[in-house]
């Protein structure tokens, strides 16, 4: 039954049973709080939320590896409870961040081996991996144990296993976390190729780089403690903020008592600081451009000096702020203290 | 059915890369010769003190064959289980061989070939030095092959049953409970008739000896290489190798059940708490 949805979930929670309450009491954590998301096939939707927001936990459970603890979720038209067998065959994904796979392998190995499991002729798995691997850089790395790359390869590695399948709906799970800046760009580009490439492939991808986001992403949902909080096209989503005014100032070095006082002044939505060296950056988000006035006032009555002053349009971080009221830096702050 | 053959294949190829990627052959042969022979050692020794020296004596055939395959107990029951852990922790691969078309059972049971294979060398290499230094009563030439190469084969099934439960079980915990296998394999050493009659055991231990498909197994063995000194173990010496083998097929059967069931039930409640890409000391 083909069905023109690639994702479907209704309602869906999970929550963990955890010991480390007071007294090693079982506590439990919401990690997903009544998620309905829809992805029709064909489209590269990011799922965008800080750290511990519950964007692997949804993943689990979409590729059948995590019961979901109430709710529904369907994969290319398949229930992740009662049809898993179902589900496997159509779909492959990337975790990243981490380096997986059989080390005393070599990598044409490490991948034929995975082919084999999806069925494809060893004829046919030999071609697609060396294409891969040659579109990722890697190709001339193929009879390379794989202990013996460094980790930003093995990732490479890892995504021309989850692709070589070609898969209905591919999961990847922070597929550029721990590449450098060049591998990272390589990789979003093969990424958005691929979907390209493939008419009616998925992909679901999460990420806490708006950039990502805002680059590769058809569509994004915004999560933050297991809750969807929007969900649409990046620039619809930045339209939420179009009455307002963002504004990045350089300025002096300024006492890091100092700061507090910029959140009191009417009219600012949110404010961010950090230190740089010899200089620090302030970012305001204002509800209305007038403000500013206000702000500079403030600075000059400090004795700040003011470097440089920039007005920018609004990006994907400053829509999660607008939602959570917190930087996605600032809620990871917190979560771990 | 196909799909589940290549499945086994794969995993036991695979199985084999690890097992013989001893990067030190001198390892390899401390592995699967030294330590097997130091084992049987001890037990020769042992033996040697209580019965004076009398290695002439059928049950000394007996305790040593005995000794020698069930080699295969811990190799095949910790082979299979010890993939589990080998996947998740160290390979971090088990989460995308789940999320593969793949049915797990049939690629954890092919994971347990490779122990098998090098078990049988330790076996093996036991026997061959039992036959070579100590007088080991065993006659090539009247072995019952068909018997024992059926016990074997039927054996062999019966552990990867075993294995598998183990494997469901360690899905379940944690790293530090990694020998399992072992573990598992050690506990019912005593209890299977390997070096001593079960006549031996207390009262209310014996019936652990005969509910163990194990028990059987060793008695099919040790009559098929053995057959004429059968009666110097007393514990089974009533019943005959028709008997025997129906016993070891029931319980086999009856263990594979139990052994798929509580599997089945360990791979849901991994899927419920999230384990199955669990790393410990998270
Ligand atoms: N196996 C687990 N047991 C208990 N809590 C967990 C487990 N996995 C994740 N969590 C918790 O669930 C929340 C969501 O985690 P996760 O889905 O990994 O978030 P993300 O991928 O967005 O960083 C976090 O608070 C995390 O600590
Ligand atoms: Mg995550």
């Amino acid at each position: 039954m083909p069905d023109d949805h690639a994702i479907q979930t209704q309602a869906l929670n999970r929550i963990y049973k955890i010991r480390g309450g007071k007294k090693n009491e079982p506590k439990e954590l919401i990690a997903l709080r009544d998620v309905h998301i829809e992805v029709p096939r064909g489209e590269l939707f990011g799922l965008l939320g800080p750290n511990g927001a519950g964007k692997t936990t949804l993943i689990k459970i979409l590729t059948t590896l995590l019961a979901p603890s109430s709710g529904r979720a369907l994969v290319a038209g398949f229930d992740v409870t009662t049809q898993a067998y179902e589900i496997r065959p159509r779909i492959n994904m990337v975790s990243g961040g981490e380096s997986s796979g059989y080390g005393l392998l070599t990598v044409r190995e490490n991948l034929w081996m995975f082919s084999q499991f999806y069925g494809i002729p060893s004829k046919e798995a030999n071609r697609r991996i060396k294409e891969l691997l040659r579109v990722v850089g890697l190709d001339d790395r193929m009879n390379t144990k794989s202990s013996e790359l460094s980790t930003g390869l093995r990732q490479k590695m890892n995504i021309v296993r989850g692709f070589m399948t070609n898969p209905e709906v591919l999961f990847l799970d922070e597929p550029t976390l721990g590449l450098d800046v060049g591998a990272a760009r390589d990789v979003r580009g093969f990424i958005q190729n691929w979907v390209k490439q493939q008419s009616g492939h998925t992909i679901l991808l999460t990420t806490h780089h708006m950039i990502e986001a805002d680059e590769l992403c058809d569509r994004v949902a915004i999560i933050n403690q297991g809750r969807i909080l929007a969900c649409d096209s990046p620039s619809s989503l930045k339209r939420m903020l179009q009455r307002e005014a963002i504004f990045r100032l350089r300025v002096d070095s300024i006492n890091s008592a100092e700061p507090n006082n910029f959140e009191k002044i009417g009219g600012v939505r949110h404010f961010t600081y950090r230190p740089g060296e010899g200089h620090a950056t302030l970012e305001f988000i204002l509800e209305e451009e007038d403000v500013l006035t206000e702000v500079v006032n403030q600075l000059a009555s400090h004795n700040i000096h003011l470097q440089s002053l920039e007005k920018r349009e609004p990006s994907l971080e400053d829509v999660f702020i607008q939602l959570v009221g917190r930087s996605m830096e600032e809620v990871e702050r917190e979560g771990t203290s | 059915m196909l799909g589940r053959l290549r499945t086994f294949r794969i995993a036991a190829w695979l199985g084999w890369q690890i097992e013989s990627n001893w990067t030190d052959p001198f390892l390899f042969a401390v592995y699967s010769i030294v330590k097997p022979v130091a084992g049987a050692a001890i037990l020769v020794v042992m033996y040697g003190v209580i019965t004076r020296g009398d290695f002439s004596s059928p049950l000394f055939s007996y305790i040593y064959l005995g000794n020698a395959f069930y080699i295969y107990v811990g190799a095949v029951m910790a082979g299979i289980s010890w993939a589990v852990i080998d996947d998740r922790e160290h390979y971090k691969t088990l989460k995308y061989i789940y999320i593969s078309p793949v049915r797990v059972p049939f690629y954890l049971v092919g994971r347990g070939v490779a122990r098998f294979l090098t078990g049988t060398i330790s076996v093996m290499i036991t026997v061959m030095a039992g036959l070579l230094f100590l007088n080991l009563q065993l006659d090539l030439g009247t072995v019952n092959w068909l018997m024992f190469i059926s016990a074997l084969v039927l054996g062999v099934v019966m552990l990867a049953n075993l294995g598998l439960l183990l494997a469901g079980v360690t899905l379940l915990i944690a790293h530090h409970f990694f020998l399992i296998g072992e573990a598992v394999a050690s506990a019912l050493y005593l209890f299977s008739g390997a070096i001593f009659p079960l006549d031996v055991l207390p009262d209310w231990l014996r019936p652990v000896g005969f509910a163990i498909p194990l028990t059987y197994w060793l008695e099919l063995l040790r009559r098929a290489l053995v057959g004429n000194v059968a009666e110097a173990f007393p514990t089974l010496s009533n019943f005959s190798n028709t008997q025997l083998f129906g016993i070891l097929v029931g319980l086999t059967v009856g263990f594979g059940l139990l052994s798929t069931l509580i599997f089945r039930w360990c791979d849901h409640q991994a899927r419920e708490r999230g384990l199955i890409d669990m790393v410990t000391n998270y």
